[in-house]
């Protein structure tokens, strides 16, 4: 449904005047109001878009290169700070934020020309897989709009997929970026834990949160986690990072690729399943040596994560206490009744259940049996990657066990809710890199095909995606 | 595990500074108790010999110079998202 070039294109279309940044910018607005009844955006950056865009123009018409994504719009999950405007990750608590500082991955991508056109509908606090928790309103699959785009960076991935705009921001904590990806139908791409710096940007779950792109192509993705990736010194856990993430070695001949035997297993809608098959013959028809591999405790990653990424959601959210930012219950009687007033008022039901629950297994005599017995058994899962990999080059599975669901169908059971999240877990438990790509549609509707990678093996996962990618 | 008693959600939302409304203590009993039900799953997990993974990247003890650097939030630009303000300073309900 994308209309846009490639983005290396777009910005040489502007580096070289055949277009104009303020042009791209209009383009972008224009199908922001033309797409409005998918509710993907929460806030739009006009004023600040089309100031951007005519500095740039003016870079360029006094013979400077503004970078390379000179001129490019795009849409940021709005749970990263941008100035000029609202920051609310979708929750009635930040619904009067505006950021008094912008994240270092706005800041990059600002600082090669790319420009932020809008801010784009999440799960509150990215706390779901269907964008229903955001508190706001719910974002419509562009493919049915009866279905959920997924999530939690719903509205990233269904601005890209209606082509508002050539690549969005999202955040993968349990699934975020891929999940959608694979709903929605684009890439979605989770960089390796630490790669990418996430100063400013709403803290949920900090020892699985990273961010990265969703693209129209492979491509795209590894541009956008080019200018991204790297340490910064405002966020003390940013890894070292690779010279360069663009030069995709699109070759499968003699790649090792296993498919995880508990990713295909029962669970898995039995069409979602023929497709992901059919995608591995392509990849066994282009030179890989597939092989099937089992993995036992992978199953078990969705409980590790439901105990460990509520535990650090309670210690992240604590800071929302009404006092010196966001929403304040007007009616509290005293400081104490204020925190809980506010808290109460301003959080939706999905915040609150994560709270109790990482309030629960943190509290002493629960520590022990529930949050140091996960953070064991992730112990387990990384150990069984590392062995994984020490054999093969990629591990390979479908990246959600359905297609997107109907909106409201799984609402009223929140373990049903988390369930979307068991084939995208596991590379948030272990921090490995992976990406979801389009493997092909199930009556008219995506499916994702997950790669996954070795740490740090974010080049090879690129490259290997853009060769499969091109099989399709 | 058992199902959460109506005291431990309320003593749970204490804890997380949430003044619950009846219904949904009803709701978290029955939900939360679902989840702990679940992931109760890795109480069977063999973990023998195994340390726990607090954290991914191996990083220790990450430092800068000390030294004072210009940065972009202002203390009138934090100031300015406050609820309530008086000179120069958060103001808060009455503590006592």
């Amino acid at each position: 449904m994308s209309e846009w070039l490639p983005i290396a294109d777009i910005a040489a279309s502007v580096q070289s005047g055949e277009q104009t940044a303020i042009e791209l910018v209009e383009k972008a607005l224009a199908a922001i109001v033309k797409h409005q009844d998918y509710d993907a955006i929460i806030s739009v950056l006009g004023d600040r878009a089309r100031a951007r865009a005519l500095e740039i123009d003016k870079l360029v018409s006094s013979g400077k290169n503004p970078g390379r994504l000179a001129g490019v719009p795009f849409i940021a999950k709005d749970n990263f700070l941008v100035s000029g405007g609202k920051t609310t990750a979708a929750s009635n608590i930040l619904k009067p934020f505006e950021a008094p500082y912008q994240s270092t991955a706005i800041k990059k991508l600002e600082a090669e020309g790319a420009i932020c056109v809008a801010k784009a509908n999440l799960d509150a606090f990215a706390h779901g897989s269907s964008t229903e928790n955001s508190d706001f309103f719910v974002t419509k699959n562009p493919h049915d709009k009866t279905r959920v785009p997924g999530g939690s960076s719903g509205g990233s991935a269904a601005s890209v997929v209606l082509g508002i705009v050539p690549f969005a921001l999202g955040t993968d904590t349990g699934g975020s970026i891929r999940q959608p990806a694979a709903f929605s139908g684009c890439v979605g791409y989770k960089p390796t834990y630490g790669l990418v710096s996430r100063s400013g940007v709403v803290a949920m779950a900090s020892s699985t949160d990273v961010i990265g792109p969703l693209t129209t192509s492979v491509e795209d993705a590894a541009l956008i986690l080019d200018i991204i990736a790297g340490q910064d010194e405002l966020d003390s856990t940013t890894i070292t990072r690779t010279k360069s993430y663009t030069d995709l070695k699109g070759d499968l001949t003699g790649k090792k690729v296993a498919v995880i035997k508990e990713y295909m297993a029962e669970g898995l809608e039995p069409d979602v399943q023929k497709q992901i098959e059919s995608a591995i013959e392509k990849i066994k028809k282009a030179g890989a040596i597939v092989e099937e591999i089992s993995l036992p405790s992978l199953p078990l990653a969705l409980a590790v994560y439901y105990i460990i990424c509520p535990a650090e959601v309670s210690s992240n959210l604590a800071r929302y206490d009404g006092q010196r930012y966001g929403y304040s219950a007007p009616d509290a009687k005293d400081l104490d009744e204020s925190y809980e007033l506010s808290r109460e008022q301003g959080f939706g039901a999905e915040a609150k259940r994560r709270i109790m629950i990482g309030t629960y297994v943190l509290s002493s005599g629960y520590y022990d049996a529930y949050y140091k017995k996960a953070q064991t058994v992730r112990t387990k899962i990384i150990k069984e990657f590392e062995a994984a990999f020490a054999k093969h080059d990629l591990l390979i599975g479908p990246t959600a066990p359905t297609v997107a669901f109907k909106i409201g169908s799984k609402t009223s059971d929140p373990l049903q809710m988390y369930m979307n999240d068991i084939l995208t877990v596991a590379a948030n438990v272990s921090g490995n890199p992976s990406i979801s790509i389009p493997a092909s549609e199930s009556e008219g509707l995506p499916v994702g095909l997950q790669i996954i990678g070795p740490m740090r093996g974010d080049a090879e996962v690129l490259s290997a995606a853009k060769a499969i990618e091109e099989l399709a | 595990m058992s199902k959460l008693s109506c005291e431990d959600v309320l003593k749970l939302a204490r804890l997380s500074r949430l003044k619950l409304s009846e219904e949904e203590i009803k709701r978290f009993q029955t939900e939360l108790s679902e989840i702990l039900g679940y992931v109760e799953v890795l109480s069977k997990a063999d973990t023998t010999g195994l340390e726990p993974t607090y954290q991914l990247t191996g990083l220790k003890n990450v430092t800068r110079k000390d030294e004072i650097r210009e940065y972009e939030a202002s203390p009138e630009g934090l100031l300015a998202q406050a609820p309530a303000k008086q000179d120069n300073q958060f103001k808060v309900k009455r503590v006592l």
